[in-house]
């Protein structure tokens, strides 16, 4: 018996409709773009937040003041909010078109993906460019050496 | 008589019972493959709560270094060996799949060594000096 195995990531074929934007084939490049950007991003993230100086003792609220205040790691850390994010929501998608068998859990799942990603996108987003280093108030040893000078 | 592996034609290898380990089917493609899933996730769940946390600076100082001060734990300082593991493997294999989707698929066997070397290499470059900022403080 010979059997036929589809091509990966085939468009479905429930609509018959001829033309339009092959959305898998999309989705399939965005992992493979995205991810060569992702590895530099995030080696370069967890190099200078857990091996320089005393890597995960120095984090604190200063530390990350000293990050979110520098134009640099702001467009480092929105740009890898995002395609970290997108990345992952669509690997979590793939992997509920796999095993979730019913029609109706997939959907439920999928929305589920789907508001996640997008909320976090929102959140992180808004926090970096909101970000206040030197809060009102706030101790004086817990937010960074240039507070002072303001 | 016995075979040796160069005389298998390809009918006997498509009946054989052991399966032919394809790409993606058994041995090193398959295994490889299932990790790339199962570290996916957990990076995944891992980022959803790394944003959360990370947004508590909007919040004040003292809610962000309460959290992150849970993050400088002993236990939690091995987890991050586990997610920084997870994470490289899931880097090394992702490029080795872009060789195998855009290079030469016939290499993907010894690429996946290729990945477990770069793996070791780099979790021996980065454990230790971890583990010393961990438990020293």
């Amino acid at each position: 018996m010979t059997s036929t195995i589809e091509a990966p990531r085939s468009p479905y074929t429930r609509s018959t409709k001829k033309s339009g934007v092959n959305w898998e084939k999309w989705g399939w490049i965005y992992m493979r773009v995205s991810g060569v950007v992702l590895v530099v991003l995030i080696f370069g993230h967890l190099f200078v937040n857990l091996m320089i100086g005393e890597g995960v003792s120095a984090l604190n609220f200063a530390f990350v003041a000293g990050k979110l205040t520098n134009p640099f790691w702001m467009v480092w850390d929105v740009i890898m909010l995002w395609l970290a994010l997108i990345h992952g929501g669509n690997g979590m998608r793939t992997l509920v078109n796999d095993y979730a068998t019913s029609r109706i859990s997939r959907g439920i799942l999928k929305v589920a993906i789907l508001v996640s990603v997008v909320s976090l996108i929102v959140l992180g987003t808004l926090v970096v460019f909101t970000f206040d280093p030197c809060p009102a108030g706030a101790p004086a040893d817990l937010v960074a050496s240039f507070c002072k000078s303001l | 008589m016995p075979q040796t592996a160069g005389t298998l034609d390809s009918q006997q290898k498509t009946t054989s019972r052991r399966p032919a380990g394809t790409l993606y089917r058994g041995n090193t493609g398959m295994w490889s493959w299932v990790l790339h899933r199962i570290t996916g996730v957990a990076i995944f769940f891992f980022l959803l709560v790394h944003i959360l946390d990370t947004a508590l600076v909007r919040v004040s100082p003292e809610a962000y270094n309460a959290v992150i001060a849970q993050y400088q734990t002993p236990i939690m300082g091995l987890g991050e060996v586990a997610l920084v593991g997870a994470i490289v493997f899931h880097a090394f294999n992702g490029l080795r799949i872009i060789l195998i989707d855009f290079w030469n698929a016939k290499y993907q066997r010894v690429l996946f060594y290729v990945v477990i070397g770069l793996w070791v290499v780099t979790m021996l470059g980065f454990v230790p000096r971890h583990l010393i900022n961990v438990f020293s403080h």
